[in-house]
């Protein structure tokens, strides 16, 4: 209690805020930042993005490569989790089915928010060469997509550019942590 | 054996039955009728000459606007003790109004179990049905779907128009519906 005492103390005398990052200040003397809540919380968001383990055709294979060890997702914060419930990121990662659609949906239902969505792979995206009767012809036809990420499949170079896009994105939103927004 | 006495053989056994025989790069099939097609592939079975033990694959094909009858059910067989291959192909036609039950075949999942799943394939894909099969339901498409999507006439684009599954045309509204409560 002293120290804070002090440091409002100094405050009202001289206080040296220093910012050590764009919009984050520290208050010299107590273990203590000035930043707006949405740096927080953007910044907890993104450097913890839990993805669904969830890979649907060969996009799923190269997503697998891109967690292991040679790749390292773990480096970005990005842990697999097996529970949707766990989850807020849901990798589409490859062809959808029609027949496959409404459990992929289910599965995004089932997520808590904020809960973002990556297409992976040109099937994903557009459905790539499989117009035919069983295909989706896009995943964004049935669901709320953030990054779209071509390839057949992606390169795990690619697929790991796409993820830092969704962070870029996750860091620049306002205010998706209130009731009243 | 050589393939092309083996198809001597079912030609002198079943004379009125085989429609004709089909040599291609030295792979000979016969074309045979439908209604003692079992007991040809049967025979093909049981006969110590032959001894096809082995279902390698049964599928179906459509000729549409190619030839009549319009269905061909393919039996691939091969033998693991004399190694040859034999193929068999049933001639099915389309239903009509007097033959209601003219795209119908009878089933061998009592000569080869294997054949069970393969039969199922066919009935989903081509609506060939398989008499005596013992659990003929739909084992790729879902179970509600319409219509048979390898035949020639069905529509060969992602977009269905009306013929689109009830549950995916219900997602889609959902998804549509549910648009309102993203947080965008």
């Amino acid at each position: 209690m002293s120290n804070i005492h002090s440091a409002i103390e100094t405050e009202t005398q001289e206080l040296q805020l220093t910012e050590i990052e764009q919009g984050i200040k520290i208050i010299p003397g107590v273990n203590a930042l000035i930043a707006a809540f949405d740096k927080i919380v953007n910044w907890s968001r993104y450097s913890s993005l839990w993805p669904m383990t969830f890979g649907l055709a060969c996009c799923g294979i190269e997503m697998m490569t891109t967690g292991s060890s040679h790749y390292d997702l773990d480096r970005f914060g990005i842990i697999f989790r097996g529970s949707p419930r766990q989850a807020d990121c849901l990798i589409i990662a490859g062809t959808v089915t029609k027949k496959m659609a409404p459990i992929v949906r289910r599965v995004y239902d089932q997520m808590p928010e904020p809960r973002y969505v990556i297409a992976m792979g040109s099937c994903a995206c557009t459905g790539n060469i499989y117009d035919t009767y069983s295909t989706v012809l896009g995943v964004d036809k049935f669901l709320p997509v953030d990054v779209f990420i071509p390839g057949c499949p992606p390169r795990p170079e690619a697929f790991m550019h796409g993820l830092i896009k969704l962070q870029e994105k996750i860091a620049s939103e306002n205010f998706k942590w209130s009731k009243w927004r | 054996m050589n393939p092309l006495s083996i198809a001597q053989t079912i030609q002198d056994k079943f004379p009125k039955e085989v429609k004709e025989i089909v040599e291609f790069r030295k792979q000979v099939s016969v074309i045979i009728q439908r209604d003692r097609a079992k007991e040809i592939l049967a025979f093909l079975y049981f006969n110590k000459d032959f001894n096809f033990d082995y279902l390698v694959d049964l599928c179906g094909v459509d000729y549409m606007g190619q030839k009549k009858p319009r269905f061909e059910v393919v039996y691939n067989l091969f033998s693991m003790k004399h190694r040859h291959f034999f193929r068999v192909r049933v001639e099915v036609d389309e239903d009509t109004q007097d033959a209601p039950d003219n795209l119908s075949v009878d089933t061998v999942t009592d000569i080869w179990r294997g054949a069970d799943w393969h039969e199922r394939e066919c009935f989903d894909l081509f609506g060939i049905r398989f008499k005596g099969h013992p659990d003929l339901r739909r084992i790729l498409m879902p179970e509600d779907w319409e219509g048979y999507p390898l035949r020639k006439d069905y529509p060969l684009k992602s977009d269905l128009g009306d013929m689109e599954w009830q549950e995916y045309k219900d997602l889609i509204e959902f998804s549509e519906k549910a648009k309102q409560y993203e947080v965008r």
